[in-house]
């Protein structure tokens, strides 16, 4: 087996991924989406620093998992102060900027 | 692994690879399908610690540890807690409000993963280096190396981006109370001015074989009666009504103490 195996696995998570994030109507399902989208990229990050047979790669993946953290903790706290102020947790709902 | 360039890895990792990928885009599959987000969750944990080891066996061994501490022990945890917060029976709506727009969807997300399909099938990666030499000093010593010399700036930015997003997590979620806090003195005497409940409110539970708090109670003419019921599940639709049910299960008990009574009468003969 070839590691360009793990680049096809990533190419496959990120289009579920994203193919999830169009289909979902659940605010935190379409949040985990995007988490697995992040993630399938990591992959392909660690995939291809293995490849090149240098660090960097691995280097961005930790990056972008500081940053999806920070993303997560934000995200989530919009996701309750919606579901607060409209009792629902669609995104259908959230069609205004206010209510 | 050498130092050259290989062109191909050990057995037992394309093993691994092939059988643990499978679990991957299974539980990737249910992370979008599945109804409930609690199950949505838990499958793409599953995902998450399958990546985790895919990591370890690419050579990148701190990132694969971080990646189970952070990913699934603090991200998804806290996606489990906000599941529980905005309520785990917030079912998805399936009604489409643009029109067709599932399988166009469906059709977007087949024809970008065959266009990404394409373009790694037609760059020439057929030799890979490894990371024999990049980790010969040890993972994390390398990676250390790197962030406090080449990306020390993202490094020390990635600290602000941090700061800001817990601060801006406190933000949103936190209320200002605009009122004082009414005391007990207070709510008891808008009760009696009210006049409507002036006792507590009845407990839940049907006799004393359903004391399930999601069973109303009954009231004397047998009509279950919804005050019993905590306000959350009543807002959910959660109440279970087992009138019907307690009925039959004495019916059933009825039944069968009398064949055993029966019975050992026949015994006792």
């Amino acid at each position: 087996m070839n590691p360009v195996n793990y680049l096809y696995l990533a190419a496959l998570l990120f289009t579920i991924g994203a193919t999830g994030v169009l289909i979902r109507r659940n605010a935190i399902v379409v949040f985990m989406c995007v988490e697995l989208m992040l993630n399938a990229c990591n992959l392909a990050f660690v995939a291809f620093s293995r490849m090149h047979g240098n660090l960097d790669g691995q280097i961005i993946a930790f990056f972008t998992m500081v940053v999806a953290a920070a993303e997560v903790v934000v995200g989530l706290a919009i996701i309750v102060s919606l579901f607060r102020s409209r009792h629902s947790a669609s995104v259908d709902d959230a069609s205004l900027m206010k209510l | 692994m050498t130092d050259v360039a290989a062109y191909a890895t050990s057995t037992g990792e394309a093993f691994q690879f092939w059988v643990l990928g499978t679990v991957a885009v299974v539980g990737a599959l249910c992370t979008v399908f599945m109804k409930k987000a609690v199950h949505s969750a838990l499958c793409l944990a599953g995902t998450m610690i399958v990546l985790a080891v895919f990591y370890l066996a690419n050579g990148a061994y701190f990132l694969g540890i971080v990646q189970i501490v952070v990913y699934t022990g603090a991200i998804m945890m806290l996606f489990l807690f906000v599941v529980m917060l905005v309520g785990v029976t917030a079912a998805d709506s399936l009604k489409e409000t643009i029109k067709g727009q599932r399988w166009l969807a469906l059709l977007c997300g087949l024809g970008f993963g065959i266009l990404l399909c394409a373009g790694i099938g037609n760059a020439s990666l057929q030799e890979f280096n490894g990371l024999a030499q990049a980790n010969s000093g040890g993972n994390v010593e390398g990676l250390a190396a790197l962030i406090f010399t080449k990306y020390v700036f993202a490094f020390e930015i990635t600290g602000a981006l941090l700061i800001t997003a817990a601060i801006g997590a406190m933000v949103l979620t936190h209320r200002e109370r605009t009122e004082r806090a009414r005391t007990q003195r207070e709510l008891a005497e808008q009760r009696v001015r009210e006049g409507k409940q002036l006792p507590p409110l009845p407990a839940p539970g049907v006799y004393a074989r359903h004391n399930a708090v999601d069973v109303p109670g009954l009231l004397p003419d047998g009509t279950p009666s919804e005050l019993t019921v905590s306000r959350t599940l009543r807002e959910r639709g959660q109440i279970r009504d087992v009138s019907d049910e307690a009925i039959q299960d004495l019916k059933a008990l009825e039944q069968r103490a009398g064949e055993r009574l029966g019975r050992e009468e026949g015994v006792a003969k």
